[in-house]
């Protein structure tokens, strides 16, 4: 522990005369903790004495760490470079062993790495441009490499790992339906309670019903249902495998013959792309009961009619397209959490990375398939 | 050799290990002196690891208890577990380096933690602590930069930043070549001679037992506890337990006495 500031002139005495020669005698336990304490007073004392000669007496010292001989090493360096003549008298054994455990070049020697300087903004705009393209090329070489794994389990489906697929198929569809239940249900409960306040006015609340059913089965069900399985199992795949990179499990299927792709990423993408559409009838189903509920309790309407106005305004067009849109929704967002994690390089933050990665990936593609299928709908409509 | 006549500075009081069905330890009693090179022993799931992170109180004992310089560890205040961690350094078997930090930072960290020295002051101790392990010049290196020798060496330097009085050691040498094995062994017997730092090994490198060892316990997996306890030449000469002996001798277990019998 630090000393007390009323010792500090025990633990730090002088001898000698202002530019002649000057006796500093150290005491006390001279540590880590204690080392500003040390130095600071002998400094002060130092400026006041400016000596020619300076004698460092080490006789009371009752405890030094390596910190403390690094202390008294700065000191002899000090002394040494403003021409001062400088001695230790009295170095105890114990002492001189500690000192002589020091690497004095070590403290000089220049960094092998020079730190990085910071860089201009046109640098970092060209540097996350290099980056964005290869990421785009990787993206397409994983595309390939996953789409010539799915054919080949397509014709070989003997040699899919199906109790992977089934395992993922619980982990992201069955698991997941207590949270797509809740949001789905309170999505169908907002749009129908909004809509109807505006729709009220004019005496149109049975189109409530048309509305939270098309908005439910064409858009919102597929799209939540899809940004919930990229934040929970999306995420889970990327941290999965990226963990699997830092403990070179990933090598070691490659040195056993085994084609990552296929042994990792083909169990998952089939699992999501069998799981994620059921999931979204699912939720539109529970978007359907929330906008149900509101029909019944605020706009006057029974079961009854709102069934009928919803089969009334959705088309099986509707329903198809949305479950195309799901398997799509399923295999991006599968397939980019599975490339982030075998992107994986490093450590423990890479893993991080990888899985922020895969999240913001799977939904920003999601958000511009989304588009995408707006576009082709509109134009191959039945 | 054990310091007779100083307290133990670190107690272990009938430990058991438990987790879950599995009893890995039970009711193991040992002593560790000021200033000694202890090590401990035995083959591989034997529980050294566990018993390990119980005296440095990441493990909870399931029975028993654990006091390292008089405090119970499972039992400590915030500031009592405060102290205790300022005085214990532990190598992990991988390291543990932070991989977002570089080296300075990774050495740097429990410093600036603990004490409250300006960043030039602590700049130079963590170039001391590089140059103890051989490592001048590396401050500005990431941990995936290196080779796993000198992870193990920065772990090290980073295990003794606060100076403690007790450095832990998993498996050290595991995964190093025998001269950079050997270095590790000489620079944990320089310490141990210079700072007067108590050292507590797990390993089982039989070359760094007989090198460094001062004194050994042997955990052994079917006793669940210590078997032996004694100087690694003492135990390697005159011990008659034949799992000592066949630990001592490398003998892999079909070519134990008994078990096979040739012609």
């Amino acid at each position: 522990m630090a000393e007390p500031d009323g010792r500090k002139n025990d633990l730090v005495r002088t001898r000698g005369d202002r530019g002649g020669t000057v006796k500093l005698f150290l005491s006390g336990r001279i540590a880590l903790d204690s080392l500003s304490l040390y130095t600071e007073e002998i400094r002060k004392r130092l400026n006041d004495l400016k000596p020619k000669e300076l004698i460092v007496d080490l006789t009371n010292i009752e405890y030094l760490d390596s910190s403390g001989a690094l202390l008294l090493l700065e000191l002899e360096g000090r002394a040494k470079s403003q021409a001062i003549a400088f001695s230790f008298d009295n170095m105890p054994d114990e002492v001189r062993s500690i000192m002589e455990l020091i690497n004095r070049q070590a403290l000089a020697a220049p960094p092998v790495k020079t730190e990085k300087k910071p860089r201009y903004i046109l640098e970092e705009i060209g540097e996350a441009s290099s980056v964005l393209y290869k990421d785009i090329i990787r993206i397409q070489v994983f595309i390939g490499e996953i789409l010539d794994a799915l054919f080949h389990a397509i014709r070989h489906p003997r040699l899919v790992r199906w109790d992977d697929v089934f395992f993922y198929v619980k982990r992201a569809g069955v698991d997941g339906l207590p949270i797509l239940s809740l949001l789905s249900l309170l999505m169908g409960l907002i749009i129908a309670f909004m809509s109807s306040l505006q729709l009220k006015q004019f005496g149109a609340n049975v189109y409530v019903a048309s509305l939270v059913g098309i908005a439910i089965i064409r858009e919102l069900g597929p799209m939540m249902t899809a940004i919930i399985v990229a934040g929970r199992s999306g995420s889970a795949f990327a941290a999965e495998i990226g963990t699997m990179r830092v403990n070179e499990e990933v090598d070691a299927l490659v040195t056993m013959g085994f084609d990552p792709t296929q042994f990792l990423a083909v169990p998952k993408v089939l699992a999501a792309m069998i799981v994620v559409p059921v999931l979204t009838v699912y939720a539109d189903f529970f978007g359907i009961i929330g906008g149900l509920l509101v029909g019944i309790t605020g706009l006057d309407l029974t079961i009854h009619t709102y069934i009928q106005q919803t089969v009334k305004s959705v088309t099986l067009f509707d329903f198809v397209s949305s479950l195309v849109k799901s398997v799509v929704f399923a295999a991006l967002i599968s397939g980019i959490s599975c490339q982030r994690g075998l992107q994986v390089r490093g450590g423990a933050e890479a893993v991080g990375t990888a899985t922020t990665s895969a999240v913001v990936s799977s939904i920003f593609l999601i958000i511009v398939a989304d588009s995408v299928f707006a576009i082709i709908f509109y134009y191959v409509r039945w | 050799m054990a310091v007779t006549g100083q307290d133990p500075i670190i107690i272990v009081e009938g430990l058991t290990a438990r987790f879950g069905e599995d009893t890995i330890l039970e009711g193991v009693n040992l002593e560790v002196f000021p200033g000694e090179i202890f090590v401990i022993i035995g083959e591989s799931g034997c529980g050294k690891t566990v018993l390990m992170k119980h005296m440095i109180g990441l493990f909870t004992p399931c029975e028993g208890r654990v006091f390292a310089k008089g405090i119970d560890l499972a039992r400590a205040s915030d500031e009592e577990r405060h102290r205790i961690r300022m005085e214990i350094g532990v190598l992990f078997q991988s390291g543990a380096l932070f991989g977002s930090m570089t080296l300075s930072e990774n050495i740097g960290l429990p410093i600036s933690e603990y004490t409250h020295l300006p960043p030039e002051t602590i700049e130079q101790v963590v170039k001391m602590k590089l140059g103890l392990v051989n490592l001048a010049g590396y401050e500005h290196h990431m941990p995936a930069e290196l080779s796993g020798g000198m992870k193990k060496r920065a772990a090290l330097a980073r295990a003794m930043a606060l100076d403690p009085s007790i450095l832990f050691f998993d498996e050290p040498s595991s995964g190093l070549d025998p001269v950079t094995a050997a270095g590790l062994d000489f620079l944990i017997k320089e310490i141990n001679r210079t700072l007067g730092t108590t050292m507590v090994i797990v390993t089982h490198e039989l070359a760094s037992i007989m090198n460094i060892a001062q004194r050994v316990i042997m955990l052994d997996k079917n006793a669940r506890g210590i078997i032996a306890e004694g100087n690694p030449h003492e135990l390697k000469a005159h011990s008659r337990d034949p799992r000592v002996i066949a630990f001592f001798n490398r003998q892999p277990p079909k070519y134990r006495e008994g078990e096979i019998h040739h012609g």
